[in-house]
């Protein structure tokens, strides 16, 4: 058996569960007398209730009772009781709180029968009268009253302004000044949102819900329905996706846990793919870039301004300018940020929130810059490549995006370019070669985990973190094997359960970072629990040895250079205990979150074949060249940026949530109707992990792969179809009519 | 969902015996009718599971030609080497149509009665009078990318979303339907109607009748033919214009042509008046672009499909060109040819 490392390639430890049908989603809990909820949302954009009519959805058989404002419990009267750790400064929604309507689609009343098939039938027959109030949900014309809030959300990052920008941008030759939209996209995992909450008879609930964070929704279910934190229990252990939906509390864990909790019966709510259109989404946004330039292509001024959508009852805010400043050297640059209110429910973080949309944008302007100096797009990043970051003048703790520039440059092919928009052809078709850069913050939070040794020789490392499909399980279970020395299959990663130890919210591609080095510390701890239990062993097999001379191999502890050692079951056997544990917390270094810069980066390389006249666009040809630091699992983390690769490529061709504004209400509420890449979409994409050592991000070197992937995609095929075609097109996606429609005016 | 009976027939007799009205539906696949009762947008309070008729398989007919049952599988009748040879452009139009798991299970009688994929016909929160007739058009006004521009009403501008009807259209198909008044064959043509003032009414199918099956005429189009269907994605999704040609050639001159659109009418649009101007001409640009103006001069958008026309247009052009050229296009290899 070779010794586990990090950085060997790992089969999903949980694949064969999934691939088998063995691994439970929150709706799929076998539960006895289970009562099913349909939830009914609302049919106007604003307004009150007037009247809702219950009885003839009461008469069915099988139908036993529909909740409404009217007859809800009482539920916790502060705002700061519905807060959770996702959330935004404002009051969070409170279904069923009143008669009120923020929003079309908001959740109004929960009908619970017998079977799910009984409550989708009734919500039919449940009557409900509106008194309607003027509303808009159209952004463009919400902009003029956009505003910065006093209150800024927790993950918001500020900007700073340096030099004059203005009068620098005057004054410089080269100048590209444009205006750019990224249109509302909703998540869409493929799990629907569904809680299954069991009623455990003695006022205590289970709650299998589907969500990115146990812990996260076990506060906010006990604060909202007065619960002790002792009577709920939140589990998730196997996430459909999420991409930030699952960051939240969503409206049907509460529905559902006010059913449950009423009735005193188990209840499950299962969102429809409709539904998955009635809450969370990235939020619209328009982006101003002006960039000015030498001759020769370098920046010494940069403005960013964007404004991004948000909803009349919470202040949702991005960080969405920062991005070029930060990455980009220029000695004058000036940014500006507001957020506009419409009657919408609050947008919320999906992969990559702010970065997606902003880093984006700039990328697409850098393109323009590129031009309008006549420089190679990929020359033009390097000419004022910035060594640390622009922004707050400190240090990177390491920044090898220079090493994926030429990485994957060379791996694309990219000096085989020719500049000029519409030079490259391959029989009729226009080809089109785009390149651009990704950016994200390479974060850690606070994690604890359990590591325990049990007489079978089993390892267990427990957090209360989640797996929404990005590989937890399989890293936890690596560092784990390789920290103490075992097999892979020695070895049981648990998570996804609020009674494990404490874990964030599994968001902003801090986990690996953060629950992998409690697991590495925590199985350190556990290594020296074991060492010392070796002075029980007869004739002491570590003889005058410390603990930092021992090492752990082959499912043995052994002096450094020794030849043989002795197994951990032996020494836990030695100790005289059924087990024994470690329980360790990681947290980021203060000192170097004060003094650097800590970030993810990508050099994203796309060819895209055109055919001008049909306006028919293919991606045939992606590499993404990414700087994330050491990469545990090469599988699990390749998949991370295909993933991300493919969801550019819906954010830059097809997903768009299309809203009628004289009914402030989503249309395209289906899978068949909100397009996502399709696998004929998807040709071939190359990940390149590019060497990047780092002891100071993460106790492991690790700065998490989740967003990254998806940075700066859209950008370069939205370049790459500038340089196939000469035309720009500056609002995603960029659908056949917009190829079609744009004249070639722009083309150089 | 509404409560509804349920019953499977193996028989044809019947499968016809008591139905009338609208509250019955026949269900075959399953794979349109089925979302569009969880969406409560069609209400049946009596199914009737037809798939065990005998209406399952493709047979010769007399003249040549080819008869589908209505039973037969899009996936079936697409690989089916009898219609692979003389029928590609239907085999085609099949495949470019949904996914082959839907593929699997649609029948080709559904096929033809599929509903609009309008977003507000789905949407009973919303006016449709095409579901609620009477109670107005949201499409038009509202968003409205993938509606119709030829053959719209006041009372609704939608699609009819198929491409194997577009496919039969071009092929001068024959829709065989039995009620209990007997057998009747509906032209192609005239099987799908414009919405006009009633556009709750898809069909010129009466209460109660049956399809039993679609005849192909003997004459086959294995040459010069094509299915285009220009998309927001590469695959699974509607057309936003489609165009199927049939074409004979004749001594450098096209001597037989026939043109349908999907994605642009409430039926697969054919203008038999343009086609007739084609024939004999020279299969060139020239004439394909003034066939191309001939048959969208009446096209009219609805401001989010504006685009339409122009496209039209241009995948006509190029659809003209690749039957011309015996270059059909693929539906597996995601370049246009």
């Amino acid at each position: 058996m070779a010794q586990v490392e990090i950085g060997m390639p790992q089969r999903r430890v949980e694949g064969e569960l999934k691939v088998t049908g063995q691994a439970r989603y929150a709706a799929e809990y076998p539960v006895e007398g289970l009562l099913y909820g349909f939830v009914i949302n609302a049919t106007i954009a604003k307004g009150r209730i007037a009247k809702i009519d219950t009885t003839a959805a009461l008469a069915v058989p099988g139908v036993i009772e529909v909740f409404t404002h009217e007859n809800r419990p009482n539920l916790a009267w502060f705002d700061r009781s519905y807060k959770d750790d996702g959330d935004s400064p404002g009051s969070p929604l409170r279904p069923l709180y009143d008669d009120k309507i923020l929003y079309d689609a908001q959740p109004i009343a929960l009908l619970v029968a017998e079977t799910f098939e009984i409550a989708r039938y009734a919500v039919g027959l449940v009557d409900i009268e509106y008194e309607r109030e003027d509303f808009n949900t159209d952004f463009v014309s919400a902009l003029p009253d956009r505003f910065f809030p006093k209150k800024k959300r927790a993950f918001y990052t500020p900007f700073k302004d340096r030099g004059d920008a203005p009068n620098a941008y005057k004054d410089l030759p080269v100048q590209v000044s444009n205006d750019y939209h990224m249109v509302s996209e909703h998540h869409n995992p493929m799990e629907l949102n569904a809680t299954t909450v069991v009623w455990e008879g003695d006022g205590k609930i289970t709650v299998y819900d589907k969500n990115q964070g146990s812990q996260n929704v076990q506060k906010y279910l006990a604060s909202v329905f007065g619960l002790s934190k002792d009577k709920v229990r939140v589990l998730n252990p196997f996430v459909g996706g999420a991409f930030g939906s699952g960051l939240r509390p969503e409206y049907q864990v509460y529905m559902a846990t006010l059913a449950a909790t009423t009735l005193k019966h188990s209840v499950r709510v299962t969102l429809t793919r409709q539904q998955m259109f009635s809450h969370v989404h990235r939020p619209e946004a328009v982006q101003t870039v002006s960039l000015a330039s030498d001759e020769t292509g370098r920046m010494n001024a940069m403005m960013v301004e964007a404004t991004t959508s948000t909803s009349r009852y919470e202040n949702f805010m991005e960080t969405v300018v920062n991005w070029g400043g930060t990455a980009y050297a220029c000695e004058n640059a000036k940014f500006d940020y507001n957020i506009a209110a419409l009657d919408i429910h609050t947008p919320g973080d999906m992969r990559a929130p702010g970065a997606a949309t902003g880093m984006n944008i700039f990328e697409m302007a850098m393109d323009e810059l590129a031009y309008a100096a006549n420089v190679d797009p990929l020359e033009l990043r390097i000419k004022n490549y910035s060594e640390q970051d622009a922004m707050n003048n400190t240090p990177y703790t390491s920044k090898a995006l220079m090493s994926a520039y030429k990485e994957g440059a060379a791996r694309f092919g990219w000096e085989k370019r020719s500049q000029a928009p519409r030079s490259m052809k391959d029989g009729t078709e226009l080809v089109g070669w785009g390149m651009a850069t990704g950016m994200w913050e390479a974060m850690m939070a606070v994690a604890t985990v359990r590591a325990r040794i049990g007489a079978n020789g089993q390892l267990e490392v427990a957090s209360a973190t989640s797996d929404i499909g990005t590989g937890t399980y399989t890293i936890m279970t690596q560092i784990a094997a390789e920290t103490l020395g075992l097999p892979m299959d020695r070895v049981t990663a648990k998570l996804g359960d609020s009674d494990l130890p404490l874990s964030p919210i599994e968001g902003g591609s801090w986990t690996a970072a953060t629950v992998g080095a409690a697991v590495q510390l925590a199985c350190r701890a556990l290594g020296e629990k074991l060492f010392k239990a070796a002075s029980k062993v007869p004739g002491n097999p570590f003889g005058d040895a410390k603990f930092d001379q021992i090492e752990f191999i082959d499912g043995q502890a052994r002096v450094r250079g020794k030849a043989t050692g002795i197994s951990l079951q032996d020494l836990l056997h030695a100790s005289g205990e059924p087990w024994l544990e470690a329980e360790e917390t990681a947290k980021p270094s203060m000192i170097t979150n004060m003094t650097k810069s800590r970030h993810t980066h990508s050099a994203v390389f796309v060819e895209v074949k055109v055919d001008e006249e049909l306006g028919v666009v293919r991606v045939t040809r992606v590499v993404n060249a990414v700087a994330g630091g050491r990469i545990i699992n090469p599988l699990t983390a390749r998949s991370q940026i295909l993933g991300g690769v493919v969801m550019g490529m819906g954010m830059a061709l097809h997903e768009d949530t299309l809203m009628d504004h004289r009914l402030g209400r989503i249309m395209n509420h289906s899978l068949a109707e909100y397009h996502v890449p399709a696998h004929a979409d998807v040709f071939d994409i190359d990940v390149i992990f590019v060497d990047e050592p780092d002891p100071e991000v993460s106790p492991l070197g690790v700065k998490g792969l989740g967003e990254i992937g998806i940075v700066g995609v859209a950008a370069a095929i939205s370049n790459a179809i500038f340089h196939a075609t000469g035309k720009r097109v500056r609002s995603f996606p960029i659908t056949i009519d917009k190829i079609l429609s744009i004249d070639t005016t722009d083309a150089l | 969902m509404n409560p509804f009976s349920y019953e499977r027939p193996d028989n044809v007799a019947g499968a016809l015996r008591g139905v009338d009205g609208r509250s019955v539906k026949f269900i075959a696949g399953g794979t349109n009718l089925l979302d569009l009762m969880k969406e409560g947008v069609e209400r049946p309070s009596r199914l009737i599971d037809i798939n065990h008729l005998p209406l399952g398989k493709i047979e010769e007919n007399e003249d040549g030609g080819l008869r589908i049952g209505a039973l037969v599988r899009n996936a079936d009748a697409a690989y089916d080497e009898r219609i692979k040879a003389g029928y590609p452009l239907l085999s085609s139009a099949f495949l470019a149509g949904a996914s082959p798991q839907l593929r699997n299970a649609a029948s080709t009688g559904g096929n033809l009665l599929q509903r609009t994929r309008c977003y507000y016909f789905y949407d009973t929160a919303t006016p449709c009078n095409k579901r609620e007739p009477g109670s107005g058009c949201s499409a038009i006004g509202g968003v409205n990318r993938i509606h119709a521009i030829l053959g719209a009403s006041d009372q609704c501008i939608a699609t009819h979303p198929s491409d194997m009807c577009v496919g039969l259209a071009a092929l001068n198909a024959k829709v065989r339907v039995t009620g209990e008044e007997g057998d009747r064959v509906i032209e192609f043509a005239d099987f799908h109607r414009l919405p006009g003032n009633t556009p709750h009414i898809d069909t010129t199918l009466k209460a109660g009748e049956l399809i039993t099956g679609v005849d192909l005429p003997g004459e086959t189009f294995d040459t010069n033919f094509t299915y285009l269907k220009l998309r927001d994605r590469l695959s699974y999704a509607f057309a936003l214009v489609s165009v199927a040609v049939a074409m004979k050639l004749d001594g450098g001159k096209i001597a037989e042509v026939r043109v349908a659109l999907g994605g642009v009418a409430h039926k697969p649009w054919r203008n038999t008046e343009a086609e007739a101007v084609l024939v004999g001409q020279a299969p060139e640009a020239a004439a394909f672009a003034t066939f191309a103006e001939n048959v969208l001069r009446e096209a009219k958008g609805q401001g989010h499909n504006d685009f339409k026309t122009d496209l039209a247009k241009r995948a006509i052009m190029r659809a003209l060109r690749q039957a011309a050229a015996g270059t059909p296009q693929s539906q597996t290899h995601k370049r246009v040819a």
